[in-house]
């Protein structure tokens, strides 16, 4: 159960988005740029990857099933497949440009300083662009922040991932704009 | 030096929102939302629990710039803020500010850290449901802010005294997304 009283049973960060709609709404836009925006030339499927992975390394249960699921849908691929690049992205079948952006991601979980110039330097020259590389930093950041909110405050998260994956479709049809806005 | 391309001599997370407006709007009001709009906490203490958690994630331009905003805030009573910040001692902030600062110093290593006795303890010297989603969303974003600032490797000015003027223009005007 929630630490404080959000007067509504919604699961995740949905409970806290509707407790305070004025933050809420403002988080939402910030995830339908990142993620969702068609202005991007970093895919949907790789957006909600690199949040799927950032929420795995915080063991944020909620965050990197929603967006797992999120992924696996525009990835049109298995379950087994997101299992994999949570646990090893660097074995799995993805490309090496991208395992370059979800190494920085992956430092950026830990703390902004640990991202090195030679980790940049690699993603460059895997043809990695300066707004690929500040939309991973920042996609990576946003779910720093995402998974403390989650977790931060104890929501609940049903424990069924099959609940996530029957949802992906209509998030991905709708988009993050008006999501969990309304009860 | 930035690992992209920004504007030159620009300091810390204006030089990134600059460069990506689009997400710069939804950061700026979110800063401007959390640490100005309507709250039980005060601007001054919701800046000190910025700085604080800047301070853990060792940002120096989030923290020295938040910091110099607190202190502008709290105007004569700025000392509280380079206790915390400097000497690591809170005996002038009241017991509520305390529970809530250990509250946001769980987040800021991570959400499952905080724990329902550090809640009950909030609760127990009067702090209020939003004081606490308060304090926990603004560790949270401070955890996001910090990251963006770093992660980047943003240009951060070094002296404390360059910091002041902007402390003073975050006190008075909030959060406006600087023009490119």
């Amino acid at each position: 159960m929630a630490y404080i009283n959000l007067e509504n049973d919604l699961p995740g960060i949905r409970g806290p988005m509707i407790y305070r709609p004025d933050t809420g709404a403002i988080l939402n836009q910030l995830a339908e740029i990142l993620l969702h925006d068609e202005d991007n030339t970093l895919s949907r499927g790789d957006r909600e990857m690199i949040g799927t992975y950032v929420s795995s390394q915080n063991d944020c249960f909620f965050c990197q099933h929603v967006h797992g699921a999120m992924a696996q849908h525009y990835f049109g691929c298995d379950t087994d497949f997101i299992d994999g690049i949570k646990k090893d992205f660097r074995s799995a079948d993805i490309s090496e440009k991208m395992k370059s952006l979800l190494a920085i991601a992956g430092s950026v979980q830990k703390g902004g300083k640990y991202v090195t110039q030679e980790q940049i330097s690699e993603a460059k020259k895997l043809g990695a662009t300066d707004r690929e590389i500040h939309d991973t930093v920042l996609i990576a950041a946003a779910f720093s922040m995402f998974n403390r909110y989650v977790d931060g405050l104890n929501t609940w998260a049903p424990q069924d991932r099959q609940v996530y994956i029957d949802r992906a479709p209509m998030r991905a049809r709708e988009g993050y704009s008006q999501a969990g806005l309304v009860k | 030096m930035a690992y992209i391309e920004v504007n030159e001599g620009v300091p810390g997370i204006r030089s990134l929102v600059q460069f990506r407006p689009e997400t710069g709007k939804p950061l700026y009001e979110l800063a401007q939302v959390l640490l100005r709009g309507p709250s039980p906490l005060s601007a001054a203490e919701r800046e000190l629990i910025a700085a604080y958690v800047s301070h853990r994630n060792n940002c120096a331009f989030c923290m020295n710039s938040h910091a110099a905003a607190s202190r502008f805030l709290y105007g004569d009573q700025k000392h509280v803020v380079d206790e915390l910040l400097k000497e690591h001692q809170a005996q002038q902030l009241s017991d509520k500010m305390k529970a809530l600062l250990l509250i946001a110093g769980k987040v800021q290593m991570n959400g499952k850290q905080v724990t329902e006795k550090d809640i009950e303890a909030a609760k127990n010297v009067g702090a209020s449901d939003t004081d606490i989603h308060d304090t926990v969303l603004i560790a949270a974003s401070f955890s996001m802010f910090n990251r963006y600032v770093d992660g980047l490797a943003s240009f951060t000015p070094t002296n404390e005294s360059d910091y002041v003027e902007m402390g003073k223009r975050m006190g008075e005007l909030g959060y406006q997304l600087p023009k490119k």
